[in-house]
């Protein structure tokens, strides 16, 4: 019994894979990163050593997740900033829409956050009636377009310049053209007035330093710097699992994020902000608000086996190397979290029963898992997951189906029998093989089917014997 | 030394030929080959799909028949991968548990076993063809293979061996995805077909028939000339 | 129950069943700390001066980063008053600092200082923003710098040019010197803004073509000022 979620990930995925055009634009987009990628990878003197230290680090914090995040909730308070918990996308929301009316907002800016994609904030946002705009280039052109991001580091990998053109002209005013540097520079004169008047400036966070109380924000254009420099308040947003204990942690975790993300060695801009304006300083947000947001990250944590898929850093970097992304695209998984991360841990944070196809539409070639820079063993949580919608009581037809093929297994005779039927089968199969009543389709409808062998190897061996 | 083999049933079926050519090999080698026909499946299509019971059911069988063996070999890298990394997972807890662990230490994918544990490269074998070769996933990420079958391929007589691009990504395959998700399944072995194609090679090599059952099928189905062959067949031309 | 003690006993409760710990990435096989730390594994650094130098001015021309380096402060308002011209500058926005103080005013334009509070529109009129630094990073070509170190958060950030200008003696070998001269310069008492920057301003978000000044300066200028002999 497949979900809504699931037909729809079906239609969206044959109709992308049979999209030839589409397939060779993400290959040329991804052949572009993974050059600078395995670059700047080489020029670690212990990339794996990195790795390790790195998901041993994200182990410390996550499995004393308690600790640091107090320690970093006091340490903000400490210097004016105001914390508050947030156990649902609702509670989180509604903490925002409170502000904004309170301060009589009119004008919202972002920067990039998923975390405001999860808690679907700009929709509820715009239907209060405050306009809302994202800053960063890639989401301003989805947002323009009513589309969800389509990877979750470059949300408009999909576009081709035209199509980018054609839209500025149609929403903007702009002239038509193939120049990216004009196309940008468009979006950077209507953004520098936006940023000037804007009355909230809304950020997420990469990460949160417990030691010192601060979020750090990594990025290129600049545009979260402006976001949480020039509107009175500022607004932080951010999943509780983005702890990490110390400030020099991040002398470890920038450099990769940036690596694997983007094929950097550093973004242009990473960030550090523990409060509002500090007494003697000249300028920045009157207001520091940071929203910690559960929203079922304690139901995966509470999961043991599968606790570690909180390390994530959302690089991107099992997105880049997943053959299933590469061929359906991020906009068909459906969910704010794309590619074997966001397959991983949907089911726990929106239910397994609508969300465990992600876990099945997986070939398990574990590209991800090595790819990782923090070491989450994401292809055998997509086994887990699998087994535990097994236990769930789903795919009752597959068990029945395994159950038969154990019994005939486990008896040889009835196998063999089995056997010989399925050759007389094969000769019949010829006849109907890629139509509509074939039960193979599955399999014909692009491939020719195997043949059974005249002697099969057991047979060979028995001859042998004779 | 006595070798026990294990031949899946996709093998025996579709492709005996694998195992016939890693009978003479071994024999070659001059070690005794023993092969217990009761043994047809490692249980790995029922775990894949979550039915971890059902799957364990079937391995059951498959711990027990291999209780006295010296030493097992698979010509499979996903089979391999599913008795010493998932064995270990399936059986925790369980009265063969032991028995378990004890099959996933003496179990070998074929190219392992010539090259790490015979520590043999060269078979005095010959192919005069330029081929190109696919690592099966869960040989090359679970069971860490990528330089035994090349070595391999390396001292054969008149062959060439070209890599083609993006050599590490996966075929498609991926047992019961290959028909659940056809469409997805279909694309990233027709992105395989190509990378492969594009080296001008004769034959395309795996040391997993699952991955070129599925690659030959698509490759026929357009006619192409590259024809699949599984490194025991190549090795065992001599 | 306040929303926080919600949270926090839902982790408490979650973590009750433990999960073992990874092998220490710092600790051979043996289980002896080898001392190694993230120096060992990032991107190697020369240890000799020169060689820091000569690698930060190395990933200055990577990041599209204008880089010079003078002795003394006539040279340095020479170079100023160079890009004065070469830029065409009119307005600057800037701050006050014993350097900047000596050298500003000789540009003969007039400027902005961030201690008097401008407002943002005027920033945003400045051609440039030219502002001290905490330190600068060899390893990656970055700045480190601090609200309080360079005259608040938007003015490294608004005007289209950023000029950095910083001593000799503040560039630094790698990132892990970077947070140890944080963690020595302010203590407890952080700045609320720390940045570092790595390179002008920038964007691949159109077909992965490179943009530079997407909201940020579109030009990064870093003048390394040398003590006279």
């Amino acid at each position: 019994m497949s979900s809504i979620f699931e037909s729809q990930f079906r239609a969206s995925a044959t109709k992308l894979t049979a999209d030839l055009r589409h397939r060779s634009l993400i290959r040329k987009a991804l052949k572009g990163y993974e050059k600078s990628r395995d670059e700047k990878k080489a020029r670690f003197q212990d990339w794996e050593a990195a790795r390790q230290a790195a998901a041993e680090t994200k182990w410390e914090a996550i499995n004393h997740l308690d600790k640091y995040l107090s320690e970093f909730a006091d340490n903000l308070a400490r210097r004016g900033a105001k914390v508050f918990w947030a156990s649902t996308a609702e509670e989180a929301r509604n903490y925002i829409l409170n502000l904004a009316r309170e301060k009589q907002a009119k004008t919202i800016i972002k920067s990039k956050t998923m975390t405001s994609e999860e808690i679907h904030l700009n929709e509820v946002l715009a239907k209060a009636g405050y306009e809302v705009v994202e800053s960063d280039l890639g989401e301003f052109i989805v947002q323009l377009r009513d589309e969800a991001p389509y990877h979750l580091v470059f949300p408009a990998m999909h576009l081709t310049r035209n199509e980018i053109s054609h839209l500025f002209h149609e929403k903007l005013g702009s002239p038509e053209t193939d120049n990216p540097e004009e196309l940008t520079m468009t979006v950077r004169r209507d953004m520098r007035i936006r940023y000037c008047k804007a009355d909230i400036g809304i950020s997420g966070a990469n990460f949160a330093v417990a030691e010192t109380g601060m979020i750090a924000i990594t990025e290129n254009e600049g545009n979260a710097r402006l976001t949480t420099s020039l509107p009175k308040i500022h607004v932080a947003l951010l999943g509780i699992e983005k702890v990490l204990p110390k400030l020099s942690d991040l002398a470890l975790f920038l450099p990769m994020l940036a690596t694997v993300g983007t094929g950097q060695q550093l973004t242009c801009y990473n960030s550090m902000i523990g409060g509002p304006r500090q007494p003697g300083e000249t300028d920045g947000p009157e207001e520091f608000h940071v929203i910690l947001l559960d929203n079922r990250r304690t139901h995966l944590l509470a999961d043991a086996e599968q606790r570690d898929a909180l390390h994530c850093i959302r690089c991107g970097a099992c997105l880049n190397v997943c053959p299933i992304f590469r061929n359906v695209g991020g906009q068909t998984y459906g969910t704010t979290y794309q590619g074997p991360i966001g397959s991983v841990i949907t089911p726990h944070l929106r239910g397994l029963r609508d969300w465990k196809h992600l876990s099945f539409a997986s070939s398990l070639c574990g590209a991800c898992t090595e790819a990782c820079p923090v070491k989450i063993d994401l292809h055998h949580h997509l086994l887990q997951n699998r087994r535990n919608a097994v236990v769930l009581g789903t795919g009752k037809l597959d068990r029945i189906a395994f159950r038969g093929f154990a019994f005939l297994v486990n008896h040889p005779g009835v196998f063999g029998v089995a056997v010989k039927a399925g050759r007389l089968v094969q000769r019949l199969h010829r006849l109907i093989a890629s139509s509509k009543i074939d039960p193979l389709r599955a399999w014909t409808a692009s491939r020719e089917a195997p043949v059974i062998a005249k002697e099969s190897f057991r047979q060979y061996w028995k001859s042998r014997h004779k | 030394m006595t070798i026990s083999l294990f031949i899946p049933c996709f093998i025996d079926q579709l492709f005996p030929s694998v195992g016939i050519s890693v009978v003479r090999i071994l024999e070659k080698l001059g070690h005794k080959v023993d092969f217990d026909e009761s043994l047809v499946c490692c249980g790995q299509p029922a775990f894949n799909t979550g039915c971890w019971n059902e799957a364990r059911d079937v391995a059951i069988r498959v711990v027990d028949g291999l209780k006295n063996a010296e030493v097992v070999v698979i010509p499979s890298g996903s089979c391999g991968a599913m008795i010493r990394v998932f064995y270990p997972e399936i059986f925790k807890g369980h009265p063969k548990q032991e028995a378990a662990l004890s099959l996933a230490h003496k179990i070998y994918e074929f190219s392992e076993f010539l090259v790490d544990r015979l520590g043999v490269v060269d078979l005095g074998s010959r192919f005069p063809a330029k081929v190109t070769f696919h690592n099966g996933c869960h040989g090359l990420r679970e069971l860490r293979l990528k330089q035994q079958p090349r070595q391999l391929l390396r001292h054969v007589k008149e062959l060439t061996l070209v890599e083609m691009d993006d050599q590490t990504s996966c075929c498609g395959f991926g047992g019961t995805f290959a028909v659940k998700f056809p469409m997805i399944s279909t694309a990233m072995g027709e992105a395989k077909c190509a990378s492969a194609l594009e080296t001008g090679a004769d034959f395309l090599v795996s040391n997993d028939s699952s991955c070129l059952m599925h690659l030959q099928g698509l490759l026929s189905r357009k006619k192409e000339k590259l024809k699949s062959i599984h490194l025991a067949e190549i090795l065992a031309s001599f | 129950m306040s929303r926080r003690d919600e949270i926090l006993g839902r982790i408490r409760e979650g973590l009750r069943l433990r999960v073992h710990e990874p092998k220490r990435a710092a600790t051979s096989s043996d289980g002896v700390r080898t001392g190694l730390t993230t120096r060992e594994w990032l991107p190697a650094v020369p240890n000799d001066p020169e060689g820091i130098v000569e690698t930060f001015a190395r990933n200055c021309v990577e990041l599209r980063t204008q880089y010079y380096r003078v002795t003394g402060l006539p040279e340095l308002s020479g170079k100023l008053f160079e890009l004065k011209d070469s830029e065409g500058w009119k307005l600057i926005a800037s701050h006050r600092d014993p350097i900047l103080d000596s050298v500003l005013p000789s540009l003969g334009l007039p400027f902005l200082l961030a201690e008097d509070r401008p407002a943002t529109a005027d920033v945003e009129r400045a051609d440039v923003g030219i502002t001290r630094c905490d330190a600068l990073i060899a390893q990656t070509g970055s700045i480190l710098l601090t609200a309080r170190s360079a005259g608040g958060r938007a003015l490294s950030v608004l005007p289209p040019h950023h000029v950095v200008i910083a001593r000799e003696s503040q560039l630094l070998p790698d990132l892990p010197a970077a947070f140890e001269l944080l963690n020595k310069t302010y203590g407890d008492a952080y700045p609320s803004l720390i940045t570092l920057i790595t390179g002008p301003s920038r964007t691949g978000d159109i077909e992965r073509i490179l943009v530079l000044g997407a909201h940020g300066p579109r030009t990064l200028t870093i003048i390394l000022l040398r003590d006279p002999r």
